[in-house]
């Protein structure tokens, strides 16, 4: 679990260049949510409490949390999904290992959901505005709520090109008028694409160390690429190209940290190829005609309910049992 | 290429793990010998199957190789003594099990002086001899799979079919033990002797012999020995050395490619597989007479001053070999019958050695799991990628940990050969193979009393059925005097007359009664 966090770091930084300095406020206050809500837990249920602590899952799950979330989301919302992961999603199913749903997701679910407007107030990335919120500020707007300084939400806040393209979309304009504007990079849009790209070279170096095994990544990225890549094959004007699907919104730390987790996953290799394939395909039907601009989350807890299904048909054929 | 002969399609087989071997403890010097015992302790339960049966009374005064248990039933084995001197005691004594439950021993007072009986004389003329004298001869002679299987060499020979191919087990995979690479190395020519003796009693025209390509020195004596023997049935084949690979069904997938039928036997596929160490005994049972009376064992870990091969006899109380590997320097080590991998703790030093007994491991208690540090399965899969049977372990302990004994049976806890490489893989450090160990007993022990049950129903069905039966025989007894009353009323005239006339007179009765009733 440490690796898993160590990997995070490089993406941790970018998001913090790019978007200030609200993710780290973010993952202090998910991460205390998540590991409070663990230990009260575990002592209600007369538990060891630091074994539990120790395995640094309950970091891991505020870390990923504080991941999703926009970076001067109010403390209370960070704090509700912490707990909701924590409590209801993982403790509640008896704890580690027993949780059929990813903790983070579910805790992230809850509070898109739950606020609506809260989750939509992505900044600018630094490429666009002058002002990208320093420490005090950032701090301040997470533990009141309020936008930074004299700024204006709608000021400050924009659209994520996901989002973006989806209403423009809607509002039938072409794909490649769409990209036209200032907020898209070289595939997915100025910051969220490097983001993705520190995330992905953070998931490759787990898959090296053998923390994770390539299986879920590269089937979950392959299936959203190719089902993009059909689609945008067919139609350009409407639907966004491959590049713009892998490394736009959370597909990559879907595929590499979200998708990855072992307990809420298949446990057959040829099951995570299944999971990992009906993520990727789940997640770009959310996202080309589901109401959500990004399907990341929804696909890994839908794909979490078949994960006993899943199992059950893919166990490996045992040694000697015919050809 | 001969017709016979079976196809080496070098394969994998699933899974496995690279271990360090620590062999080069054991094998640094000669096999050394065991000086005479004062007393031997036979274990009458140290093969597969029924227990033998003693033939000797205590204050019986018997010779060396002379058999002191009989086999009981099939695939029983006889047990002889190691030694000439007295029986001086049947004892219950701590056994070389898991549980440390005390077993029912044959005791022999050694009187030193190692006379033996001969009472099997030597088949010198083998190679002409009938192969079912060959087969007889390694049943009189105790001789049992001494890989660890210790099931009866004569049974499985006599089941055999005709042309299989025998394939020599000579990959030692657990680390520590070295037995099977010191006896290859130093008595290569008695290993070949014997599986030309087993080809002979077999029928075969076909022996593999398979080593670990890390044991340069056992394949080079091996091949020497079948260069000399000049017999061109005979291949040695080297696989890779990767643990379980001496595992009977890993070897057989990593030689052929094909894989032993699930709940089946490598006969099944016309293969015979044998350890290097009981082609061994059969070479000697055959060629000098002598029953199976002593093996090779590997006497080695951390803890001991002098590890080494020992070619020990069956009985010799354990601490004599950790006494003979110059002691042990650690009072809190641990002994362990066999690898550290599959062996079996042992709770007592008094234990004696057994036929199965191919390793006796000192490893300081550190070296062994305590079970502390265990956490939650987080179902990652691991165990899965190394389980050579193909199994998902992961799924067994979850359905085991809540005593779920079918569900994990239908993953296939019955195909478990409890390599224990799931338990080395672990990242939450789960004792899985003792889960599974537990499981399987479980399992049995519900069959049983499934057996049992369902014996009981039958028996009560049968006697229901019995009654029934009874029943209905005496109806129809009785329905068929009936009939034969009525055939003899309805057949005689006067009867019939006399009836009538009684019935008149009924009615008659009847009338006349009526109204005096209603009165």
């Amino acid at each position: 679990m440490l690796r898993v966090l160590l990997a995070l770091c490089p993406a941790t930084l970018a998001h913090i260049w790019f978007f200030g300095p609200g993710l780290a406020f973010n993952m202090a206050i998910a991460v205390t949510a998540c590991v409070g809500g663990e230990a009260l837990i575990l002592r209600l249920r007369q538990r060891p409490v630091g074994p539990a602590l120790g395995d640094l899952s309950a970091v891991v799950t505020g870390v990923l949390l504080a991941f999703c979330l926009p970076p001067l989301t109010p403390w209370w919302i960070t704090v509700c999904g912490g707990v909701f992961a924590i409590v209801f999603a993982k403790q509640l199913y008896g704890g580690l290992g027993f949780n059929p749903f990813n903790p983070a997701m579910a805790g992230y679910a809850v509070v898109l959901i739950s606020f609506p407007v809260e989750m939509t107030r992505w900044l600018a990335p630094r490429e666009l505005t002058e002002t990208v919120p320093g420490v005090f500020s950032s701090l301040k707007s997470v533990l009141t709520g309020k936008p930074p300084g004299a700024a204006s939400w709608d000021g400050m806040t924009m659209a994520t090109p996901l989002d973006f393209a989806k209403t423009e979309i809607a509002r039938l304009q072409t794909m490649p008028e769409i990209r036209a504007d200032a907020m898209f990079g070289d595939f997915a849009g100025l910051g969220w694409e490097w983001i993705a790209n520190w995330v992905a070279i953070g998931g490759i170096w787990l898959i090296y160390k053998g923390v994770i095994r390539w299986h879920i990544p590269v089937t979950m990225l392959a299936t959203l690429g190719l089902c993009a890549f059909i689609f945008w094959v067919a139609d350009p004007g409407k639907f966004g190209s491959p590049g713009f699907h892998v490394f736009g919104g959370a597909a990559m730390l879907g595929a590499f940290f979200i998708a990855t987790d072992p307990v809420s996953a298949a446990t057959t290799t040829r099951g995570r190829v299944i999971y990992a394939a009906g993520i990727g395909l789940l997640t770009y039907v959310i996202r080309t005609w589901g109401g959500y601009p990004d399907g990341v989350a929804f696909a890994v807890l839908l794909m979490n309910l078949c994960v006993p299904l899943i199992d059950r048909y893919t166990r490996p054929r045992i040694y000697g049992d015919g050809n | 290429m001969n017709s016979t002969r079976i196809a080496v399609t070098p394969g994998r087989f699933h899974g496995g793990l690279k271990l360090d071997g620590h062999r080069k403890l054991a094998t640094g010097k000669p096999i050394a010998s065991l000086p005479l015992s004062e007393r031997y302790y036979l274990w009458l339960e140290q093969h597969h199957g029924p227990a033998a049966l003693p033939c000797v009374a205590v204050g019986d005064r018997i010779l060396g190789g002379q058999i002191v248990a009989a086999q009981e039933g099939r695939p029983g084995t006889a047990i002889h003594s190691p030694t000439s001197g007295i029986v001086a005691d049947f004892q219950d004594l701590p056994a070389p099990t898991a549980q440390m439950s005390s077993a029912h021993m044959l005791v022999i007072e050694s009187d030193g002086e190692d006379r033996a009986c001969h009472e099997f004389g030597a088949i010198t003329d083998w190679e002409n001899a009938a192969p079912e004298s060959l087969t007889e001869r390694i049943a009189q002679s105790g001789i049992v799979g001494l890989g660890g299987a210790v099931f009866a060499t004569g049974a499985k020979i006599g089941r055999a079919a005709a042309n299989v191919t025998l394939i020599l087990n000579g990959a030692e995979c657990e680390p520590y033990i070295s037995c099977d690479d010191g006896l290859m190395r130093e008595r290569a020519d008695s290993i070949i002797t014997g599986a030309r003796i087993l080809l002979r009693a077999l029928g075969s025209k076909d022996c593999l012999v398979a080593i670990e390509r890390d044991k340069p020195e056992a394949i080079a004596a091996m091949e020497t020995a079948i260069r000399d023997a000049g017999d061109e049935r005979l291949r040695l084949e080297r696989i890779f050395s990767l643990y379980p690979a001496g595992g009977e069904r890993q070897l057989i997938e990593a030689l052929t490619g094909r894989q032993v039928p699930r709940g089946g036997l490598p006969q099944d596929i016309g293969l015979v597989c044998l350890n290097v160490g009981t082609a061994a005994a059969v070479g000697r049972a055959v060629c000098r007479g002598q029953p199976l009376t002593s093996r090779i064992t590997t006497v080695t870990g951390p803890a001991l001053v002098a590890p080494g091969n020992f070619d020990v006899r069956i009985g010799t109380p354990i601490r004599e070999l950790v006494a003979a590997a110059g002691g042990c320097n650690d009072p809190s080590a641990r002994l362990i019958m066999g690898g550290p991998m599959m062996g079996v703790p042992l709770q007592d030093d008094r234990v004696p050695v057994v036929k199965a007994m191919n390793c006796l491991l000192v490893l300081p208690a550190n070296e062994l799991s305590d079970g502390q540090n265990q956490r939650p399965c987080i179902r990652c899969g691991d165990c899965a990628e190394v389980c050579p049977a193909r199994l998902l372990p992961q799924q067994m302990y979850w359905e085991l940990r809540d005593e779920r004994f079918e569900p994990a049976r239908e993953f296939g806890l019955d195909a478990c050969i409890e390599c224990g490489c799931c338990d080395v893989v672990c990242p939450s450090h789960l004792p899985l193979t003792q889960y599974f160990r537990w499981g399987k007993s479980q399992l049995h022990k519900q069959f049983i009393e499934h057996e049992r049950a369902e014996h009981a129903r039958q028996r009560f069905e049968a006697r229901n059925a019995r009654l029934e039966k009874q029943k209905a025989e005496r109806q129809a007894r009785l329905a068929a005097k009936r009939e034969a009353l009525e055939k003899a009323r309805s057949d005689s005239g006067r009867r019939a007359a006399i009836d009538e006339i009684m019935a008149r007179k009924k009615r008659a009765a009847d009338e006349n009664n009526e109204p005096g009733q209603s009165e």
